[in-house]
């Protein structure tokens, strides 16, 4: 096919390259603001290309306390929720992979309701409550450790492999545990690290759960406590609600932003790596049975 | 051999139990438990006599809540947004598929694709806090309508911009993401259809209108009724975030009430009784949907 340009496709790469600069330019914006000095950005004599540089709201936040143990937290958390999402989530889809298991399409059945029926957010709360579970990170961890798309998506990598593969390793002895951790599992290493990088950005970006359950905000993790510092400026949260009276007393824009900054920073470190896997996952999980 | 090696008696099954058991005590404890919560919704919940043996109140719960101004504010409001989103943001991922799916650059597509795939694995927290940062009272708009226009708006504290700027952030975060399943269905498309037409002289608008459309009919049929069928799910978060006292009024959605309710003024019962009223509305529109694409001769859903 010869590839020459028509009007049509200028047309259409600078339709999208407009669209492109205006998912890009916020966070440009957000970068240069948090390394402005507080009153440059006030003054708003500069969009994306700082007047002065100044480390001053990084070098803040890196020794204000409440900060850091958030992101202590949230780092608890995301450890945390990734091994037990994928322990759970794996060792169950595996399990369900097995057409031979009797049992198994009521267990599929148990699982897929959960699709289309719950029980919604205060009975969700009583649970956890009366699990003993309030201010504990399993109150964020427990109730998200999977969910009947994970179930599937694995189910059905799992299904894509040879069943003569587990059989030959059966006539060779090796139990089923066995089969699982040095067969299977080695052989999946593109779900796994699909899901890892999934789990993670999941349990990084917990917010509401936290808030519901972690009453002790000691055990904030970094989105809750970023939603105070950001909702100040916009007045929704009075300054005397604020989890640290000293931390909100020196917010400026610059403070704000690094903050913002920081806490979707782990996202665009992992993101290159999520990005090569999950156009893959996405298509295995529109494809049914 | 027709004999095949698979663990048949339970002295060889139990292993896949004992991998299935954490899993489905998990789905047990956290999805059906909870659904069990739901009887409160016909009772007066009293802390002090627990679950069990607070009263029977019948249908008391939910004739209170068919009463009230607040259902039809709150139906109205989860409605409106669902329906907003319906013809602006799910147009919108269509129109930027087919776009994509038109760039003849593969590194140009491959670098754009990246760039509006991004957003949609940000917290809404952070995507609270840029919005903030754009159209807070402080933020970057202000400023320059204050300096050009010798004005200002208050974005975030009123009911007229609510809705379009929560429209906007659903866009900016997620229409970039929802172009992933239309251009797996044009990729399905068979090319020779595109050389055909092109050899009876079609353009390549006709040939959008004329093969790329009807090849992701089912798709765009499928993804239509599966958001009708969530239609009472407002993106709870985002709302959340972007609520304040001050565009209540058309920010309140049914979530956001049963929030309220149930855990800051800990009326269980009554939160509840909305809250089932929303999971079983939900029901039926996802059964319905379901139902609707059969009969449209699709596959269905489930």
């Amino acid at each position: 096919m010869k590839l020459k340009a028509t009007w049509f496709d200028t047309i259409i790469v600078v339709i999208i390259c407009l669209i492109s600069l205006l998912v890009i330019l916020p966070f440009l914006y957000i970068i240069a603001v948090s390394f402005s000095p507080p009153g440059d950005s006030m003054a708003g004599n500069f969009f994306i290309w700082p007047k002065h540089w100044t480390l001053d709201a990084y070098s803040y936040l890196l020794n204000a306390n409440t900060f850091l143990t958030s992101v202590k937290n949230s780092v608890i958390i995301t450890v945390m929720g990734t091994l037990l999402s994928l322990f759970v989530s794996i060792t169950l889809a595996y399990a369900l992979s097995k057409k031979f298991l009797p049992g198994r399409r009521i267990m599929l059945l148990i699982i897929f309701f959960t699709m289309i029926f719950h029980g919604g957010m205060i009975p969700s709360y009583l649970v956890v409550k009366n699990l003993g579970l309030i201010d504990s990170y399993w109150a964020v961890v427990l109730p998200a450790a999977s969910s009947a798309f994970n179930i599937m998506v694995i189910r059905s990598f799992f299904q894509s492999l040879p069943e003569s593969l587990d059989e030959a390793a059966r006539i060779d002895g090796a139990g089923e545990f066995r089969i699982l951790y040095s067969v299977v599992l080695p052989l999946s290493k593109p779900i796994i690290a699909t899901f890892t990088l999934f789990f993670m950005v999941q349990f990084w970006n917990e917010f509401f759960s936290a808030v519901i359950y972690l009453n002790d905000t000691s055990r904030w993790p970094i989105q809750p406590l970023l939603r105070q510092m950001v909702a100040i400026s916009a007045s929704n949260i009075s300054a005397e609600a604020a989890v640290d009276a000293q931390l909100a007393a020196n917010l400026g824009p610059n403070v704000q932003n690094a903050a913002i900054l920081l806490a979707m920073l782990p996202i665009v470190i992992v993101y290159p790596f999520l990005q090569k896997y999950f156009a893959k996952g996405a298509m295995l999980g529109s494809i049914k049975e | 051999m027709q004999r095949t090696l698979r663990p048949k008696r339970f002295n060889q099954l139990w292993p896949f139990y004992l991998l299935a058991a954490p899993g489905i005590l998990y789905f047990l404890v956290f999805h059906y438990i909870p659904m069990s919560g739901l009887i409160l919704a016909f009772k007066e919940y009293s802390p002090f006599k627990g679950i069990m043996d607070s009263p029977w109140v019948g249908l008391d719960n939910f004739r209170q809540f068919f009463g009230t101004s607040d259902f039809y504010i709150l139906l109205k409001n989860t409605l409106l947004i669902s329906l907003l989103n319906l013809i602006i943001y799910f147009p919108f991922t269509i129109i930027l598929s087919l776009l994509l799916n038109e760039v003849r650059l593969k590194v140009f597509k491959r670098v754009s694709q990246t760039i509006v795939y991004l957003p949609h694995f940000l917290s809404w927290v952070v995507i609270y806090g840029i919005t903030i940062s754009f159209f807070g009272p402080s933020g970057v708009i202000n400023h320059y309508l204050s300096q050009w226009f010798d004005g200002n708006a208050n974005f975030l504290v009123s009911n007229e911009w609510f809705r379009p700027l929560v429209i906007f952030q659903s866009i900016w975060k997620d229409a970039g993401w929802g172009t992933i399943i239309f251009l797996a269905a044009l990729a399905g498309i068979n090319p020779e259809q595109y050389e055909a037409a092109k050899v009876d002289g079609a353009s390549r608008l006709q040939s959008i209108w004329h093969i790329t459309l009807p090849g992701i009919k089912s798709t765009i049929v499928i993804l239509l009724l599966l958001r009708l069928g969530s239609s009472m799910d407002s993106n709870f978060m985002q709302i959340f975030l972007m609520t304040n006292s001050l565009n209540l009024d058309v920010s309140n959605v049914f979530d956001l009430f049963v929030y309220h309710i149930g855990l800051e003024q800990f009326n269980y019962s009554f939160a509840i009784t909305v809250g089932m009223f929303k999971s079983v509305a939900s029901l039926i529109l996802v059964l319905g949907a379901n139902y609707a694409a059969k009969l449209l001769g699709e596959e269905g859903i489930f």
